[in-house]
């Protein structure tokens, strides 16, 4: 385990009264790639700025290898960034626009070793030979992989990048995931993402951080959120999930539906509610009337989704989404079995009640999530 | 899709007609043999050779390109750093100044120039000085500033946010930011807003008139005073040279912009 | 500690906005107060104390008034129909021919407007202008327009064409054809195009067009002094030649005439944003 690098300490960020960030507290490690994860407004932006040097939190510290770094301006700061967009100075070409740091340096470098680190840094993105070209004139992947040379060109301890992916498209974006994550290994430079994007946020990260309305909701492994996921917000953004109400009735059994089940979590008190997370993957349907139904309830929809198929299911009233591999027809009546690593319980929370139901569902759900969060944060720029 | 489109031409050719031919006589006239400005006397170059012997015009083409040059270059100082100021400025403190640029836009130069020239009488008494080349000068800038901002903020408004947090972030002082970044991106304003504020400059009258005193002439001041009686084809002539040397510069820029833009499409 | 507080003082003085103070205060003793001095000549009794008395005094000049606004609207209404169709066939152009085409509009500009106008003398002189002698050539019937309201007409029109068609240009030029082509999916014929989409879609160039030419027209003296053979005098006269041996009654026109155009020029704004129902055609 690399030792601790950044520590912000109980910061909070307002503009105009408006809180965007509440006291939060967050510690990143030497050389980890950590990903800061939620909606367009959750305050990750304004994180990753005050990271940067850009603004500066109303109160809390900044800490940088133990020393407080509030007011260090960026340029002084060992902390470069890769900007939404890019940023990319149009009036300069590739070679000027990565030497664009190194000029500024001190003590002065020569001319002969800023071309050699230049021509280095653009070997490292595979951007070899495009020294002269318009920093305009590329295309979105290539305008990236400029930007990525830009700030690591100067070697900083931690590379920030806010939603660097967001302008590409899908399948460019799993090459650049790829890309990213090779460059971090081979650079050995702590990373700190920014994104909406949950399954970009799995794929890459070692650390999560999933945040909302300015708060950390929770801080783990991908496996962690994913398996272990804090509260409803955390289970419902982070993949698919049914979350439905719960008694503990003890430590391994949870009352669902009237159903008492078996299940791995404890330490709740004697008859406490909690929410209880299903997912989707992790349903089995077993024929109806069998012993092994625990439930049953009626197929509303059917969606089929290449590896398997989305379907709805009424368990009185509740629509619950299940992923399977067998084709249960609209109207159909079906059981289904849980078993009990495939309960999660959660402690009740300010988000119980919001999510994990899917009676609004259609086949555009998805795509109708996506292009809420695929704006730009326009709430957390000042 | 190839539409006909001659008789739009047609209509061009004719509105240059209307704009060109007074400039066509003009040049005509100024190789005339005669002081004649409508008959027709014979080839001549002897305006162009009294016009370098004539001390009170070259002194006028003179102040002229001095009150433009340095007019233009001032107000393009103040102008980008002002408009730069101003994009910084919330909307409650813009609206204001911004309301207050825009009147020597929109206001009849003759009023401008008027209520410049009563300012200028006024503090003249007060400070002990008359009208000359400073108060011209100082009534250019102010005509001049706001083509400057006018032609400055659109590119303000067009600059990404984070270049500026790039270039602070890559190593840039705040005035690093500034020099660094923020004017080679505005750099095409500026230049616009230069050569507009220098033309205004060059062809402005009126404000000039009210506003430069009696000891200080600029061109068109001279033309205007000539008219009374007659005005020596010595004006046309340079009015000639002017005007080529302009079109000639226009040219010029014109075919290298051209060989600019074909660069990288045979790449 | 001290390199701290240092450091927030920089900070302070680092605030861009700083960069607008120069220019403020020069719009403040350079702008705003000349155009106070005016108001306080017109508004002031020669003894002191408030009076209305110079705007009377004004007031009697109405025919001036009247022939400059008419001149001046006339002049307008030409451009804008000479203007437009130059405007429009010019961004339907290649950009080559658009950069050459705007930079010969500009051009005649750098040639100076007094001797532009005084050649304009030469074309249109009664005897032996160079116009009258084409048409004689022609064997066509003199034209008897020197010295009289058609010939400032001219000047102005020829003078501030320029005015109202680069305006109109860079409108037309960044409207969006696919605009027209969905008006014309839905059925609209070429003219109801150009009613319901194009000329609405250029108001805003029409607008700044308009005023860049009125408010020059309105006021303009040397113009009606070459053209006009100095018979009807225009406001700009007026004021040249009151400004300073009668400053109040100087300052009274200015002031009538700057509100009037000011009016206008709101007026026009207000119905080019907000009151599209009274301008559809």
């Amino acid at each position: 385990m690399e030792k601790e690098l950044i520590r912000l300490e109980n910061c909070t960020m307002a503009f105009d009264d408006e809180v965007v960030l509440d006291n939060i507290s967050l510690s990143i490690r030497d050389k980890e790639f950590l990903t800061l994860l939620g909606p367009s407004g959750c305050g990750k932006t304004t994180t990753l700025r005050i990271i940067g040097g850009f603004t500066k939190p109303v109160s809390g510290g900044v800490f940088f290898d133990g020393v407080r770094i509030n007011d260090m301006p960026p340029h002084k700061r060992n902390v470069n960034t890769v900007f939404q967009k890019y940023a990319l100075f149009t009036h300069l070409n590739v070679f000027e626009n990565v030497a664009f740091g190194l000029r500024l340096q001190k003590p002065k470098l020569s001319k002969a070793e800023i071309a050699r680190l230049v021509d280095e840094m653009l070997e490292v993105v595979s951007l070899r030979g495009f020294n002269n070209r318009d920093a305009s004139s590329l295309s979105g992947g290539q305008q990236q992989r400029v930007a990525i040379a830009r700030a690591l060109v100067l070697k900083p301890r931690v590379l920030l990048l806010d939603e660097p992916l967001g302008a590409l498209d899908l399948r460019l974006r799993k090459d650049m995931q790829n890309e990213l994550k090779r460059i971090q290994q081979q650079t050995e430079i702590t990373f700190v993402y920014v994104t909406h994007d949950q399954e970009e946020a799995l794929a890459m990260s070692d650390t999560v951080v999933v945040m909302d309305g300015g708060i950390i909701q929770q801080i783990g492994s991908p496996e962690d959120v994913y398996n272990e996921p804090k509260n409803a917000f955390v289970a419902d953004f982070i993949g698919e999930s049914n979350i439905v109400d719960g008694i503990m009735r003890s430590d391994g059994e949870v009352e669902i539906f009237g159903r008492r089940m078996k299940c791995l979590d404890g330490g709740f008190g004697k008859d406490e509610p909690a929410d209880v997370v299903i997912r989707p993957e992790d349903i089995d349907i077993v024929p109806l009337g069998s012993d092994a139904a625990m439930l049953t309830g009626q197929v509303t929809n059917v969606t089929f989704k290449g590896v398997h198929y989305d379907i709805i299911v009424d368990f009185k009233g509740f629509k619950w989404l299940i992923q399977t591999t067998d084709l249960s027809p609209v109207g159909g009546k079906i059981g289904i079995k849980l078993d009990p690593d495939s309960i999660h319980i959660m402690k009740k929370s300010r988000y119980s009640g919001m999510f994990g139901d899917y009676s609004s569902y259609s086949a555009e759900y998805d795509d109708i999530s996506d292009a809420s969060l695929g704006e730009d944060d326009v709430e957390d720029d000042e | 899709m190839t539409k006909n489109r001659l008789p739009g031409r047609l209509y061009t050719a004719l509105i240059m007609l209307f704009l060109y031919a007074p400039i066509f006589v003009l040049i005509v006239f100024s190789f005339n043999a005669t002081k004649s400005r409508t008959v027709w006397a014979g080839f001549s170059l002897k305006w162009y050779t009294a016009l370098l012997r004539d001390k009170q015009i070259l002194g006028a083409f003179y102040t002229t390109l001095a009150v433009s040059l340095i007019s233009a270059a001032v107000s393009t100082v103040i102008g980008t750093f002002a408009a730069i100021g101003l994009f910084d400025m919330k909307r409650k403190l813009r609206s204001p100044v911004l309301f207050v640029n825009n009147i020597p836009l929109v206001n009849a130069d003759i009023i401008t120039g008027v209520a410049m020239c009563m300012l200028f009488v006024a503090l003249g008494t007060f400070l002990k000085f008359k009208l000359g080349f400073g108060t011209l000068l100082i009534a250019h800038v102010t005509f001049n500033i706001p083509y400057i901002i006018l032609s400055v903020m659109p590119k303000l408004r067009q600059l990404d946010g984070n270049l500026l947090d790039a270039g602070r972030d890559l190593g840039c002082t705040w005035f690093g930011t500034l020099w660094r970044v923020i004017f080679p991106e505005i750099m095409p304003g500026i230049i616009n807003g230069a050569l507009i504020a220098f033309t205004m400059s060059i062809d402005d009258f009126v404000i000039s008139y009210f506003t430069a005193g009696s000891d200080v002439e600029t061109l068109s001041m001279s033309v205007y005073s000539m008219t009374r009686k007659r005005i020596s084809p010595e004006v046309n002539a340079l009015s000639t040279l002017l005007f080529v040397t302009v079109l000639i510069l226009l040219l010029a820029i014109n075919i290298r912009s051209r060989g600019q833009n074909k660069s990288p499409e045979t790449r | 500690m001290r390199a701290a507080r240092r450091g927030s003082i920089a900070a302070k003085l680092a605030k861009p906005q700083a960069l607008a103070a120069p220019y403020v205060l020069w719009l403040a003793v350079f702008v705003a107060a000349p155009i106070l001095i005016i108001a306080v000549f017109a508004f002031v009794r020669n003894g002191g104390g408030f009076t209305l008395s110079h705007f009377a005094e004004a007031a009697r000049s109405w025919k001036v008034f009247g022939r400059s606004f008419w001149l001046a609207f006339v002049a307008t209404a030409i451009c804008l129909l000479l203007g437009y169709p130059l405007a429009y066939v010019l961004s339907r152009e290649s950009a080559n021919v658009q950069r050459v085409m705007s930079m010969l509009i500009m051009l005649p500009m750098w040639m100076n407007f007094l001797l532009r106008t005084y050649a304009w003398m030469s074309i249109l002189e009664e005897n032996n202008g160079l116009l009258n002698r084409l048409l004689g050539f022609l064997r066509l019937p003199q034209l008897h327009i020197a010295n009289s309201p058609t010939a400032v007409v001219i000047g102005m029109v020829y003078n501030f064409l320029p005015f109202m068609v680069l305006p109109l240009y860079s409108v037309l030029v960044k409207l969006d054809k696919r605009l027209v082509e969905a008006a014309q999916d839905l059925g609209a014929t070429p003219v109801q195009v150009f009613r319901r989409v194009t000329f609405r879609l250029s108001l805003p160039g029409v607008i700044s067009g308009v005023t860049m030419v009125f408010v020059p027209a309105v006021s303009t003296f040397a113009i009606s002094k070459l053209l006009g053979g100095g018979k009807s005098d225009l406001l700009g006269d007026l004021i040249e030649r009151n400004f300073l041996s009668n400053k109040p009654f100087g300052s009274a026109i200015s002031l009538l005439m700057m509100v009037i155009c000011m009016v206008f020029i709101g007026l026009m704004n207000k119905f080019g944003d907000g009151g599209e129902g009274t301008l559809a055609i």
